[in-house]
Order: C-alpha cells, then sequence, then structure tokens
C-alpha cells in the first residue's frame, strides 16, 4: 500500500534526521541541566529566542554562520537568566521556566515589529549552506548535533567534569563536602543547555528554513525533555527517543494516511510523546536532586 | 491575639510583594518601550486611559479580566495541591468548543434549558482535558508540565485546525453563530430587558462598545467557591496537604490520587468555563485565534495573586486591565506584545521575591532567638 | 592566642546563629594532638553545628579557629581538607549511583589528559584499603553494599586526602555492638598511626570505653572538658543535661491480656523491589510492649509501613483483633483506633507547613468534631488544639505557629499528642525519641508506658538498644527481614541482643517465635 511504502522509505528514515536535529540538541541540553539538578523548561523559549537570533545575526551580517553565533548567545544569555534566578537566588525552576518561555514568546512578537516591522514572518535571509541526500536536504547543523551525541557520552562518563556534575545532580551536599562548588557547576550546566538549545533555534530558523516564525518552537523544547526522559537522562538514550520523535514528526509532514484528516496529523508527534511518558514504554528515574535548589550549610 | 497580627502580616508582606513585582516589572517594561522610540509617558498614560479612564473603559476592562480570572483559578488551585497546571490554554479551548457546538446544534432549546446545559457541557469537556493530566500524574507518575504542553498543542489541533474545518457553514474560520437561547447576557444590551432598564444606573451600560457580560460574575462566583473548597473543606485540606507534602498526607490516610485528579478537572473545569464565556458572551461562536493566549497569563495571574482564589480576582483585574490599556498602546504605536512582556517580568520577579520572603522569615527568626 | 604545641587545634569562642536558634554560643573546644575526643550532648546541643563549622560547612557568626598554631580561616570544605582535617558524617555523604572508587576521588581525581584515570584511582584506593585494614570493593556502587562498607568508603576517603585530624559525627547509630567493637579497634589503629580523633556521641558508654577526653555541650554552650578516667557514665550525663537524669525507665510489671494483633508470614519488598520483610510472625498482646530490636535497614522501616497501610504487602496475613486487616489501607487502620508515630517525622508525621491546629487532625481531619459533611470546622479544631498542647506542653508558638518552626522534641510531642488524644488501642512506635531532647524522651517513654498500662498493646521499633531493652516487656530480633529470636526483655541484656541483630541465633533461653 502507497502509505505504507512512504513510510517505509530511506528518504523518510533520513527525514528523520533532519526533524531530530533540534531535539537532539536540546535534549542533550536538557540533560545537562537535569543531571546537575536543574530542571529546564525553558529550553521552548531558549530555542525560540536562538531561532530569532539566527535570522536577526544573518540578517545583519549576511552570513548564517554569524547567525549560528548569536543563536548560541541568545540561547546562553536567557540560560543565565534561568542560572541566576534559580541557581543563585533559589527560586522555583518550574515557574521561572515558564516565564522564560513567555517572555520569549512575547519578546521575539516585539522584535519581530520592532527591528523587521512585520508581524508574523520574518523577510527571508541567507540560510545555511546543504546539500541533498536522497531527497533529503541535510544542513551542518544536523551533523553537529550527531557528534556532539558520542562527545556529551565521553564527557559525562570518562571525565572528572562529567563525574562532578553527576554527583551533584544525585547528592549535592556530598560533593559540597568534598569542596565541589554545587552551584558553579550547575551554572555552568545550566549554561550548557542554553547554548544547546540555542544552536536547535538556529537549525530551525536558518538550517532548515530562512525565516523566523512567530512560534515556531512549536513545544520541541518539551519533546526534547520528553526524549531525554524516555532516554533515562543518558546522551544515547536521548539520541534515540529524539529519532523516534523525528521520525513522527517526518511522517506526520510527508505522509498521506487515508483514515487521518490532514488537521490531526500535525498532533501526532505530541500524542506519542504522551505516550512515551506514560511509561508504556518503561519507567525513567530522574537524578535524585534534580528540581530542588541547593542550599549551603542548610542540613 | 498574637497570632492573627502574624496573619495579617503575612498578608500584607504577600501583597507588597506582588505590587512590588508589578512595579519592578513596569519599570523594566519602559526600558522595552525605549527601543520603540516612543515615549513611556505616552504608553502608560495611554495604557492607564485605555483601562482606567472612562466608564466603558472599566466595564471591559473587567471583560477582558474574565477570562484571565478563570484561568488564574485553574492554575492556583493545583498549585495548592502540588501541581503546574500549564493546560488552562488546552482546557480554555476544548471547553469553548463544546459550548459553541451546543450552542449552534440545539436549535429549539429555550434558553433557561440550552445556556446552562452548554456551559455544563463546556465544564465537563473542559474537565475531562484537565483530569486526563491529572490521571496520568496520579497513576504513572507523568509530569503534568509536559502532558498539560503536550494537551494544548492537540487541543489546538482538534479545535481550531480540525473542528472548525468540520462545522463551518460560511468562509468565516469560525463554528455557526450560536443560538439566542445559549447566549450569555451581554451587559450592553440591557435596555432590552424591562426589569433591568430601570435599574438607576442602566443606562451607563447601554453603550454598544461595551462587551461585558455575566460570565464575569461567573468568575467571581467560580473564585468564591473555589476560596471556600480549598480553605473550609476537607477535600481542600486533604488537597493542600498533598501539595505541600505528599508522604506525610499519605501516612494521613489521605488518597493523594484522588485529590490530584480532582483538583485536575476542577481546574479544568473552571478553565473550560472561560472558554464558555469568550464563546457564548464575546464572540459568540468558536473561532481561529481564540487561542490567544490567556492560559498562558492565567499563570502570571495566578502567581501574582499569590495562588489565593482572591488575589487572584485581584490579579485577572490587573492583567485585564494591561490587556484592555494595550490596545490604546497600539493605538499609539506601540506594540501590545509590550504586554506580554510585562506579564513574563511579572513572574520572573514574583518567583524571585519569593525567595525574598525566605530571607525575611530567616532575618526574623535570627532576632528573636531562644 | 593559640595554645602551646601539643594541641592540635583551638577552637575559641564560636558563636553560630540559625533561624529560631543559637546552634553555638561562645563555645570552645580544645584537642591534642593524637588524642581520641569525644565530644557529647544530648540532640540540639549544637555537636554538629561546631564540627561542621571546624570542616568549612559554615561560616561562624564569631570566635576563631587555631588548627597546628596557625589561625585558620575557611572558605570550605576544600580548604580544611587540604589542612588535613577529615569529616565522616552522620548521614553519609555518598553519591548512590556511582561506584565506592568514584566516591572516593572524587573533587580530587587522577586524571591522564582529558580523562578521568580509574586504573590508578582503584590502586590508590585498594593501597589505602589494605593499609589501615578498611575492606571495601572498589567496584561496587554504593547503593548495593552495606552500611558498614558504606562508612569504611566514608573513612577511606578521609585518608585518601591526607587527614590527620578526623571527626566522625555519630559512626555508631547504625552499627551493631559487633561493629561498634570493630569500629573502635579502627579507631586505635588510627590513633597509633599519628591520627587526632574527635567523635561526637550521645552515647555515654562507647565514652568510656574509647576516649582519653571528653568536651560536653549543652543548648550550645561548651560545659566542661574533662578526662575520661576521672568521670563516671553519671557524672556525664549530669553535665549534659544539667541535673540528675534517670537513666533507667520506671515501669511495673506488664499485665498482659488477649492477643491483639499479629502478623502471619509476611512479606514486603523495599523501594528496589528487593525482599526486605521475609515470613516475618509476630503477635502483641494487650497491655504488652513488643520490641524490635535492630540495626537500621534490616526491614523493620518495610514491616511499620506494611502494617500501617502504606506499603504494599506481596503476601501473607495481618490481623487486628482477630480481623484481618491485611488489605486495608492507611486511612482504614487508623479507623480501627490503631495509632502510628512514624520514624521520619518530617516526612509522614507532620506536614512542615501546616500549623499546628492541621497538624493535630492530620489523619482524623474528616471526622467529627473536626469536619462534617465534608466541611471543616476549624473552631473545634482551634480547642481540641490548645487542649492538647497545653496537655503536653508543646512549645513553639502557639497554635498558628507552623510545625516547621518547632523543635524536634516538640514536632514529636504534637505528634504523639495527636495520636494518643485517640485512645489507640493498639500503637506503633517507630523511632519514637530520635532527635528528641532528653526532656521529652522521658515525657515520651512515660506516655508509651501509660498507654501500655491502660491496656493497649504497643509495637516499638528503635535502634536505640537501651530504648528498647528498658520500654519493652518482649524482645523480638531482626536480621535481614527475618525474625532472629523472640525473647523477655528480663531475661536477655545487650551484649546478647548485639549478637542477635547480626544474625547469630541465641544458645540458649528465650521463647521461639512460632
Amino acid at each position: 500500500m502507497d502509505t505504507l511504502e512512504q513510510i517505509f522509505s530511506l528518504s523518510l528514515f533520513l527525514a528523520s534526521f533532519r526533524f531530530a536535529t533540534p531535539l537532539i540538541l536540546a535534549a542533550l541540553g536538557g540533560i545537562f541541566s537535569e543531571r546537575s539538578g536543574v530542571v529546564n523548561i525553558a529550553l521552548e523559549g531558549m530555542i525560540l529566542i536562538g531561532a530569532f537570533a539566527a535570522v536577526y545575526g544573518s540578517a545583519s551580517t549576511g552570513s548564517p554562520w554569524i547567525g549560528v553565533l548569536y543563536s548560541m548567545i541568545a540561547g546562553l544569555a536567557f540560560a543565565a537568566i534561568l542560572a541566576l534566578v534559580c541557581v543563585t537566588f533559589k527560586a522555583n525552576q518550574i515557574v521561572v521556566g515558564t516565564g522564560i518561555n513567555i517572555f520569549a514568546s512575547g519578546i521575539t512578537i516585539f522584535l519581530l515589529q520592532v527591528l523587521f516591522g512585520v508581524k508574523g514572518t520574518s523577510p527571508m535571509v541567507n540560510r545555511l549552506p546543504a546539500f541533498r541526500l536522497f531527497d533529503v536536504r541535510f544542513n551542518p547543523i544536523t551533523y553537529i548535533a550527531i557528534i556532539l551525541v558520542p562527545i556529551v557520552w565521553f564527557i559525562f562518563f570518562k571525565t572528572h567534569w562529567g563525574l562532578r556534575i553527576r554527583s551533584i545532580g544525585e547528592h549535592p551536599a556530598a560533593a559540597d563536602t568534598l569542596g565541589i562548588d554545587v552551584n558553579k557547576w550547575r551554572f555552568i550546566s545550566v549554561l550548557i543547555s542554553g547554548i544547546l538549545a540555542g544552536l536547535a533555534g538556529a537549525h530551525l530558523s536558518i538550517g532548515d528554513g530562512s525565516a523566523f516564525v512567530r512560534e515556531m518552537s512549536a513545544g520541541r523544547g518539551f519533546i526534547a525533555l520528553a526524549a531525554m526522559i524516555f532516554g533515562k537522562w543518558h546522551p544515547f538514550g536521548a539520541f534515540g527517543a529524539a529519532m523516534l520523535f523525528g521520525f513522527a514528526e517526518a511522517i506526520a509532514v510527508r505522509v498521506e494516511f487515508p483514515f487521518i484528516p490532514s488537521e490531526l496529523i500535525s498532533a501526532i508527534p505530541y500524542v506519542l510523546t504522551l505516550i512515551v511518558l506514560a511509561g508504556f514504554f518503561g519507567k525513567s528515574v530522574p537524578p535524585a536532586a534534580s528540581g530542588e535548589p541547593y542550599y549551603k550549610g542548610e542540613k | 491575639m498574637n497570632n492573627y497580627s502574624e496573619k495579617i502580616k503575612s498578608v500584607l508582606t504577600d501583597l507588597g510583594l506582588s505590587l512590588l513585582s508589578i512595579v519592578i516589572a513596569l519599570i523594566v517594561g519602559t526600558l522595552f518601550i525605549f527601543l520603540t522610540d516612543k515615549s513611556p509617558l505616552d504608553a502608560y498614560s495611554a495604557l492607564y486611559i485605555g483601562s482606567f479612564g472612562s466608564f466603558r473603559a472599566i466595564a471591559n476592562t473587567l471583560w477582558r479580566s474574565t477570562p484571565l480570572i478563570l484561568t488564574g483559578l485553574a492554575v492556583a488551585l493545583p498549585f495548592r495541591a502540588g501541581l503546574f497546571n500549564i493546560g488552562a490554554e488546552g482546557q480554555l479551548l476544548m471547553g469553548g468548543f463544546t459550548a459553541g457546538v451546543v450552542g449552534f446544534y440545539f436549535t429549539s432549546l429555550p434558553a433557561f434549558i440550552h445556556l446552562p446545559f452548554a456551559i455544563i457541557a463546556g465544564m465537563l469537556v473542559g474537565g475531562l482535558w484537565g483530569g486526563l493530566p491529572g490521571f496520568l500524574k496520579a497513576k504513572m507518575d507523568v509530569h503534568e508540565v509536559i502532558a498539560t504542553i503536550m494537551l494544548n498543542h492537540i487541543a489546538i489541533a482538534l479545535t481550531i485546525n480540525y473542528g472548525i474545518n468540520i462545522f463551518r457553514d460560511t468562509g468565516r474560520p469560525a463554528t455557526p453563530r450560536i443560538m439566542e437561547s445559549a447566549s450569555m447576557f451581554n451587559f450592553k444590551n440591557i435596555m432590552d430587558y424591562p426589569l433591568l432598564s430601570n435599574l438607576p444606573f442602566a443606562e451607563l451600560f447601554a453603550q454598544p462598545a461595551i462587551r461585558l457580560h455575566i460570565n464575569f460574575f461567573l468568575a467571581l462566583i467560580a473564585a468564591v467557591i473555589l476560596w471556600y473548597l480549598l480553605f473550609k473543606t476537607t477535600l481542600g485540606y486533604e488537597m493542600r496537604a498533598v501539595g505541600f507534602n505528599p508522604d506525610g498526607a499519605e501516612y494521613g490516610g489521605i488518597n493523594a490520587s484522588k485529590g490530584i485528579i480532582t483538583a485536575m478537572f476542577i481546574s479544568g473545569a473552571v478553565a473550560g468555563l472561560a472558554g464558555v464565556g469568550e464563546v457564548l458572551g464575546t464572540h459568540l461562536s468558536f473561532m481561529q485565534g481564540m487561542d490567544a493566549g490567556y492560559g498562558f497569563t492565567g499563570i502570571a495571574v495566578a502567581l501574582i495573586g499569590q495562588t489565593h482564589p482572591i488575589g487572584v480576582i485581584l490579579g485577572g483585574i490587573l492583567f485585564g486591565a494591561l490587556a484592555q490599556g494595550g490596545l490604546e498602546m497600539q493605538f499609539s504605536g506601540i506594540p501590545s506584545e509590550i504586554v506580554m512582556l510585562i506579564q513574563a517580568l511579572v513572574i520572573f520577579f514574583v518567583a524571585a521575591l519569593q525567595v525574598f520572603k525566605v530571607y525575611l522569615a530567616k532575618r526574623k527568626a535570627k532576632g528573636g532567638v531562644e | 592566642m593559640a595554645r602551646e604545641d601539643n594541641y592540635i587545634l583551638d577552637m575559641q569562642n564560636i558563636t553560630k546563629i540559625f533561624p529560631g536558634v543559637k546552634a553555638n554560643d561562645n563555645v570552645n573546644l580544645s584537642i591534642k594532638k593524637g588524642e581520641i575526643h569525644a565530644l557529647v550532648g544530648e540532640n540540639g546541643a549544637g555537636k554538629t553545628t561546631l564540627m561542621n563549622v571546624l570542616y568549612g560547612l559554615y561560616d561562624p557568626d564569631s570566635g576563631q579557629v587555631y588548627y597546628e598554631g596557625n589561625k585558620i580561616n575557611l572558605d570550605g570544605p576544600q580548604d580544611a581538607i587540604e589542612l588535613g582535617i577529615g569529616m565522616v558524617h552522620q548521614h553519609f555523604m555518598l553519591v548512590d549511583p556511582l561506584t565506592v572508587t568514584e566516591n572516593i576521588v572524587l573533587g580530587n581525581e587522577p586524571r591522564s589528559g582529558l580523562m578521568l584515570d580509574q586504573k590508578t584511582a582503584k590502586k590508590e584506593v585498594q593501597d589505602i584499603s589494605n593499609k589501615y585494614g578498611l575492606f571495601v570493593d572498589p567496584d561496587a556502587k554504593i547503593q548495593d553494599i552495606s552500611v558498614g562498607m558504606q562508612q569504611r568508603v566514608e573513612i577511606i576517603k578521609t585518608l585518601y586526602r591526607g587527614a590527620e585530624l578526623l571527626i566522625f559525627d555519630e559512626p555508631t547509630a547504625v552499627l551493631t555492638p559487633q561493629e561498634i567493637d570493630e569500629l573502635f579497634e579502627i579507631f586505635r589503629s588510627l590513633k597509633e598511626q599519628g591520627k587526632t580523633i574527635i567523635f561526637i556521641t550521645h552515647k555515654l558508654k562507647e565514652v568510656k570505653t574509647i576516649s582519653d577526653r571528653i568536651t560536653v555541650l549543652r543548648s550550645g554552650k561548651s560545659i566542661d572538658t574533662v578526662n575520661t578516667a576521672d568521670v563516671t557514665k553519671e557524672d556525664v550525663a549530669e553535665l549534659m543535661v544539667g541535673r540528675q537524669v534517670l537513666l533507667e525507665v520506671e515501669k511495673t510489671e506488664a499485665k498482659p491480656g488477649d492477643e491483639i494483633f499479629n502478623v502471619e508470614n509476611l512479606n514486603v519488598k523495599d523501594n528496589r523491589d528487593i525482599p526486605a520483610v521475609k515470613d516475618i510472625s509476630l503477635s502483641v498482646r494487650k497491655g504488652e510492649i513488643l520490641g524490635i530490636a535492630g540495626v537500621e535497614g534490616n526491614g523493620q522501616s518495610e514491616l511499620v509501613e506494611a502494617i500501617t497501610g502504606l506499603r504494599k504487602i506481596e503476601s501473607g496475613k495481618v490481623e487486628l483483633r482477630g480481623k484481618d486487616i491485611t488489605k486495608y489501607n492507611a486511612r482504614e487502620i487508623k479507623r480501627e483506633k490503631v495509632a502510628h508515630i512514624p520514624e521520619d517525622r518530617q516526612k509522614r508525621g507532620l506536614i512542615m507547613d501546616f500549623d499546628l491546629k492541621e497538624n493535630i487532625i492530620l489523619g482524623y481531619h474528616d471526622l467529627e468534631p473536626f469536619s462534617k459533611n465534608g466541611i471543616m470546622n476549624y473552631d473545634n479544631v482551634a480547642q481540641y488544639t490548645q487542649d492538647l498542647i497545653d496537655k503536653y506542653d508543646v512549645r513553639g508558638g502557639g497554635m498558628e505557629a507552623q510545625a516547621k518552626n518547632l523543635s524536634g522534641g516538640n514536632q514529636q510531642k504534637l505528634i504523639v499528642a495527636r495520636e494518643f488524644s485517640h485512645d489507640p488501642e493498639f500503637l506503633i512506635a517507630s523511632q519514637p525519641t530520635r532527635g528528641v531532647d532528653v526532656g521529652s524522651i522521658e515525657f515520651i517513654h512515660k506516655q508509651i508506658i501509660d498507654r501500655r498500662d491502660n491496656g493497649a498493646g504497643v509495637l516499638l521499633v528503635s535502634a536505640e538498644l537501651s530504648e528498647v531493652l528498658s520500654l519493652s516487656d518482649r524482645i523480638a530480633v531482626i536480621f535481614e527481614g527475618e525474625i532472629v529470636d523472640v525473647l523477655k526483655a528480663s531475661e536477655t541484656n545487650e551484649r546478647e541482643l548485639g549478637k542477635l541483630m547480626t544474625g547469630s541465633k541465641a544458645e540458649a533461653g528465650g521463647e521461639s517465635n512460632e
């Protein structure tokens, strides 16, 4: 049947990589943050601001690579806000994360008006160079994402930095008593998550497309979190999960289902996320100290 | 008694922190206004005139605050039970859509049946859309933040993308206009009702530009009911216990699952009522654009109201004023997204200042030692 | 001014304040090089706080610390570690999913290039392990090893970093009497190697056994420093409390009636799905106290949770007054006039953010007169709360105060007040005096005995052998999820119980549990 053929085609498989890219990056970022003990609900907002910054960078300098640089800086900046308010000031991580997401939505639309004079979609800008493989267009960020997976694994499980980050996410007091600066490492981990999320945004706006569209992150920050949870906070696991979601999105975009109305197909990735989270594929246990601010000497 | 002065002090502190957050947010918002090359003074005076500068303005501020009070309650109640309901948006859409369909589909019901039927149907569906993530959380430990956000996106696909397309009868991207029998009373039509038109202030309301309708009062009633529920009933006691300490609640024989699911169901129903009001009172059909971000603003409203139902009323009116005044600002050339920014800033500062509360408590304790 | 050479440590006028409490009030402590020094005081006296200041975890609000003659200013534990100060905490500072080696080298990891040098790390661990006779498995994960081994890991952690002064905070809380002997052997071995040891404890017997000198803290102040040889346990107790202390509970002979509670072949799993309670059978009669003695972590917690409806029962039967309550949930069990003083008052026993009123009704909130038809009657609640606060002398600011602002002892009294006020016929008390000041301990013990004398059956679970011995009429010893033996309290002693707690069966005497 036509539908099945479409699903099992090579080009769909390859397209999954493309759709999975922002999820891989954001999920890796989420792993850094959560493994160190900070829940990063604001990945969504960081992706969005990264997407916008990339377009702005490309528009003002003509170079999409500068756009990529801008996206990482923007993600870093927003992550710095999260880190400052949640790690240093110890405010509620979920509330502040939600605030950042709302702020990102607002500021991107606001800046669209102020910087570009438009309401919903920015003007076209130079996009990243790419090449086609079996009818699928790949840009450099996809490669970066895939290469980062084993690199992040190495960092976490073979270096002393990774050992320290893992320990502060599981038992921050233990690390503290050995002289490790818990809040400093958490701050750094959150910043890293912002850089990666910003890069994910750049993929969306100038890697995959060539403009910024309002709300273009479309919930990917949250799907990335689900991928991270499903992947048990492990880089390879998150990669696999992100590929699954990427596959779902690829299907939603490229395959015609005779029996499902097209308007509902767009909901597939979200429904899949719910099913995955509900544990139909097994339970996941987060780092023990995730979500709680660390107070020095408050035992 | 000593203890009541403690309670009053704590309420005042909460109030003070909320006000401080607003002030700081407005100040930072001013910086953004500078980016637009317009004068902040113009901006804020436009804001004021648009929201409180005339009877019509005030009435419309209350109109705008209606869905916000309701979504604020929808966030505040579960918060007390330890949950983050980011899904008010989706619950609102599901409730509103249901009301819209019930509103046009039944053509020969009398008003006293049709309207309540539509309202209840909307609230029920909204409740289910809230109860579902509650159930997932209670039984399968699914993080409700992600679940509710997923359901938001699914709701948009179901109602705005798909639902409108199925039912639309004209070129307009909306469901058909609802029957008169299902519409909520709009104050601008007050002169059509002999009893009401004799009331002293009736004429003030009779302006065509006034959009206030009775859902505002339903919202106030909902707030009072939720306040009573939280603080005067055993169910409320149990919800709050679960919110503070699920293990302690379990020890006390409290069924945490029941508390979580109930809180989320009620929350979804209240958010659903927001959608119901927008459809049956404001637009008279379910249309594209109904996903106007009320659910997310509700988060800011809940926080600024310190998650207390009465605080939520005040917070809802504040943000209603921002929205109403924002329109006026737009006429002066400032993008109304400023309002969204101010909302987000309010959330930050409320969250950040909570920490201040903890600091104050420590300082006080250090002084009164032994 | 620092003192002369043979003092390795001199803490002068240390003051440290926390919200609601002055933990250290002008405390003075001097330690001689190479000695074993006991720091004693009851719970809440300020011992741990003082050591945390020494270790750099807290900044003192005032005072000076001199180490090896030099004034020191610590920015954090890293500084203390560099100076040669090491600490073995009461609640182990170990990261469960990481291995023994990883935990030991964390923060001072040997590296080769970018990578962590696992081989070198493991070798260094083994070297220390062999030198001091501290057996550990370098590749095992912390969550899989025994408590005794975990403690040895903590000790190796300090030696790995070159500790010369070792601080032990309540090291024996989790050990059997035999393991305590082993630990003291380690102390002696460390002393021979020239190390200095400070150990914090509230157990007077240990102090007499191993220490050279003793410093007593009470209510945040340093009271006195004495040579161990010059004082008796009673002298030290008096210094700790400030008055003559009854070290034994006074009680009359029990008059037990019919059986009120029993479990048969009970099987329960722990949080990691491993069997924690294995085929246990027990019974409690009216008017008697059955004590369960055992080192923490041998299944007692899971047993208590299972019989109070807080944990799933895999198989077996639970009966109350002959009625099968195996499938009952926590609420239903409470309604059967069963009271439960939980082992973790902050997690289970109270809602810390609620005020005292709302905590007094926890578990009973849906009953009259507190509520009717789902509507709360807070006037009645207030009345009830005030009565209980007065009767049990719960201090901390009146009924509008939040539970978290009360001291440990008052929190426990609140829980006791609540549970006892409903006239329970069967009482389960789990670690009822943990972290509680001596005055409140006496009070709570008396309440439990009174309950027994009024005809209630009591199941007492405690890690404090002295408490189990002094309160119980019969004692069941639990080891690795099984009941090893059940004995009459009057017919046994700490030594015998200690042996049983490590799993060896009694040679003679005592009832069997069938």
